[in-house]
């Protein structure tokens, strides 16, 4: 799958809290988290992005709260994947179940600027900043990851796994 | 193998596990709260189980925006209560919960050698007991619930060694936060904590959860205690089934050991907006502050609220400052009362909330407005997390955050004794 979209960039340590500040967790529907979405550290990025658009930002993205709510909201802004220098564990692990892609490319994340244009190829973890004509490989999945994100996420991976009765 | 291996491969059906080894998990407790309950719960329903695996080892806590802080709040609360009674899972209702992490401890639910996942990040807390807690999201949790069962990657492990005997007024906040300041927020991704030494070996239980609920800020996929003397007298009056005490082997491998002479540590405190921004409270004095927070799942133990009255007993409350103590658990709050704590802390002028998470993530009960400072017990301080984003938070233990209500700006405990 091809993504493509401008960069909204950001720096290391993007926690839960300023993805999505806990005084919206009060509901759960994705529509409406969405519209806090980033507020505490980006109050113009809903009304500066674009569906398609990729988060791109240094080392850590995602650590704090283990809220689903913060990937939850990210994706149902339209964002298409995100892409850092590293993510924190609990953060990549709900992303993965929930079907937002994450890519894991320090070199990528660090040359990227505000607004760059940018296109990846998921299943090869390619990506290609268009603005300064730069090509990165990003770290690959292991193979486990892959197959949960093949069968959808994990509820899908799961109600497979029980149907099959390997539980 | 290290602690954390060996719950892992007890608990995986294997003889040994590996860092880095993918493996199937059998849990011992799943935990959710009201507010990633109801995101489990719908993610459960998707799965197409009509029951969660077994209601004993499932456990409900409504914690966060309770006593129910709004009407949203209240919906979620409502939706988190009603899978608690048609599923049978263990369910604590307002008057009877308190802060999970305090909670599930104090009556018995987390023993030496478990597993247990929680929808919350600070599960890692019950590393203080020699279990392996770890946080993670609804979705994974909805599964834990249908089949007791997570996928987890075997984390290679990271010994911490304290030396030395702590100076008064030092505590288990301080050692993790000097910790956390060494090595970073990511300074344990993916990793897990031991902890070991005289100064642990010295420090009481509630000091132990506290230094494990902060593993998490180090990036942390758990924090873990070898089960001693203290452990087991906590443990066993609680414990309503066997347990099982696991110890590292003299020979297991780590992926680093780091040592700390801690006997001339100062107590610390971490500045916005990160919990390794951290400085001895000698460098933090003169920083003015418009609240104090005294409680949550770090620092919400009974020992932390003794530690508090010995500097808020017969003294007031700075009159710029808003006092706010809210004791982890009704345990805490009714022994606190029995020991005339809460009355010393009544009479100082401060006030004493029903166990509740409420400030500590910014919910309710003491939020900040744009422009304050707070110094808190709590165990993040990033922008935005006591109130408004240009609010800011302070991390202490106790005995600092105690201090600084009176004085009312940041101060050690010495300079209001002296
Ligand atoms: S007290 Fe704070 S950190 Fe602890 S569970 Fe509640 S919100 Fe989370």
């Amino acid at each position: 799958m091809k993504l493509k979209g401008k960069a909204h960039k950001y720096g290391a340590n993007v926690n839960t809290d300023v993805i999505l500040p806990a005084r919206y967790l009060n509901v759960s529907d994705p529509q409406e988290l969405a519209k806090h979405c980033m507020e505490d550290i980006d109050g113009e990025f809903l009304g500066r992005m674009r569906p398609g658009d990729i988060i791109v930002a240094t080392a850590n993205f995602g650590s704090g709260s283990s809220r689903e709510h913060a990937p939850t909201a990210i994706k149902a802004t339209g964002i298409s994947c995100v892409i850092a220098s590293s993510f924190a564990r609990i953060f990549f692990r709900n992303a993965i179940n929930i079907g937002l892609p994450l890519l894991e490319c320090a070199q990528a994340a660090e040359v990227t600027d505000m607004g760059d244009e940018l296109e990846v190829e998921l299943a090869r973890g390619e990506i290609t900043n268009l603005t300064k004509g730069l090509k990165f490989q990003a770290k690959p999945y292991p193979e486990f990851m892959l197959e949960l994100i093949e069968k959808g996420g994990l509820i899908e991976y799961t109600k497979q796994r029980l149907a099959t009765g390997r539980s | 193998m290290t602690l954390a291996e060996k719950i892992l491969a007890a608990h995986s059906g294997k003889d040994k596990v590996s860092p880095g080894e993918l493996i199937n998990v059998r849990v011992d407790l799943v935990l959710s709260n009201d507010i990633t309950a109801p995101i489990s719960i719908r993610e459960f329903e998707r799965l197409g189980v009509d029951r969660v695996f077994d209601p004993h080892k499932i456990v409900l806590v409504p914690d966060h925006f309770t006593p129910n802080k709004d009407i949203p709040s209240a919906i979620q609360a409502k939706m988190t209560r009603e899978f608690a009674r048609a599923q049978g899972t263990l369910y604590y209702e307002v008057g009877r919960v308190g802060i999970g992490h305090v909670l599930l401890p104090e009556q018995g639910l987390v023993l030496p050698g478990d597993v247990v996942v929680g929808a919350d990040s600070h599960t890692v807390t019950y590393g203080a007991l020699g279990a392996f807690a770890t946080g993670m999201g609804s979705t994974d949790i909805a599964v834990a619930m249908a089949t007791g069962e997570v996928w987890m990657r075997v984390p290679p492990t990271i010994k911490f060694v304290y030396h030395g005997k702590p100076r008064e007024w030092v505590g288990g906040k301080d050692l993790i936060l000097h910790t956390i300041g060494d090595i970073g927020v990511d300074g344990a991704t993916y990793m897990a904590m031991e902890f070991h030494g005289e100064a642990i070996a010295g420090l009481p239980l509630s000091g132990r959860f506290t230094m494990a609920n902060m593993a998490v800020e180090a990036g942390a996929k758990a924090g873990l205690f070898r089960v001693d003397d203290k452990t087991l007298e906590y443990v066993t009056p609680r414990a309503g089934r066997p347990f099982t005490s696991y110890e590292s082997d003299p020979d297991a491998q780590y992926e680093r050991v780091v040592e700390y002479d801690i006997s001339n540590l100062e107590p610390q405190v971490a500045f916005p907006h990160l919990p390794s921004n951290v400085k001895p409270v000698s460098q933090a004095r003169d920083i003015k502050i418009d609240q104090a927070v005294i409680g949550s799942c770090t620092n919400g133990w009974l020992e932390d609220l003794q530690v508090a009255a010995q500097i808020l007993a017969g003294r007031q409350v700075h009159p710029e400052v808003r006092c706010i103590i809210i004791p982890g658990s009704q345990q805490v709050y009714l022994e606190a009362l029995k020991e005339g704590l809460v009355e010393s802390f009544i009479q100082a002028g401060a006030v004493v909330s029903a166990p509740t998470c409420g400030p500590c993530l910014g919910g309710h009960m003491g939020v900040l407005a744009p422009g304050e400072r707070a110094i808190a017990t709590t165990n993040r301080n990033f922008v935005g997390r006591m109130g408004h984003p240009q609010s800011e938070v302070y991390l202490a233990g106790p005995a600092v955050a105690a201090a600084s209500a009176v004085l009312g700006r940041i101060a050690s405990p010495e300079e209001v004794l002296s």
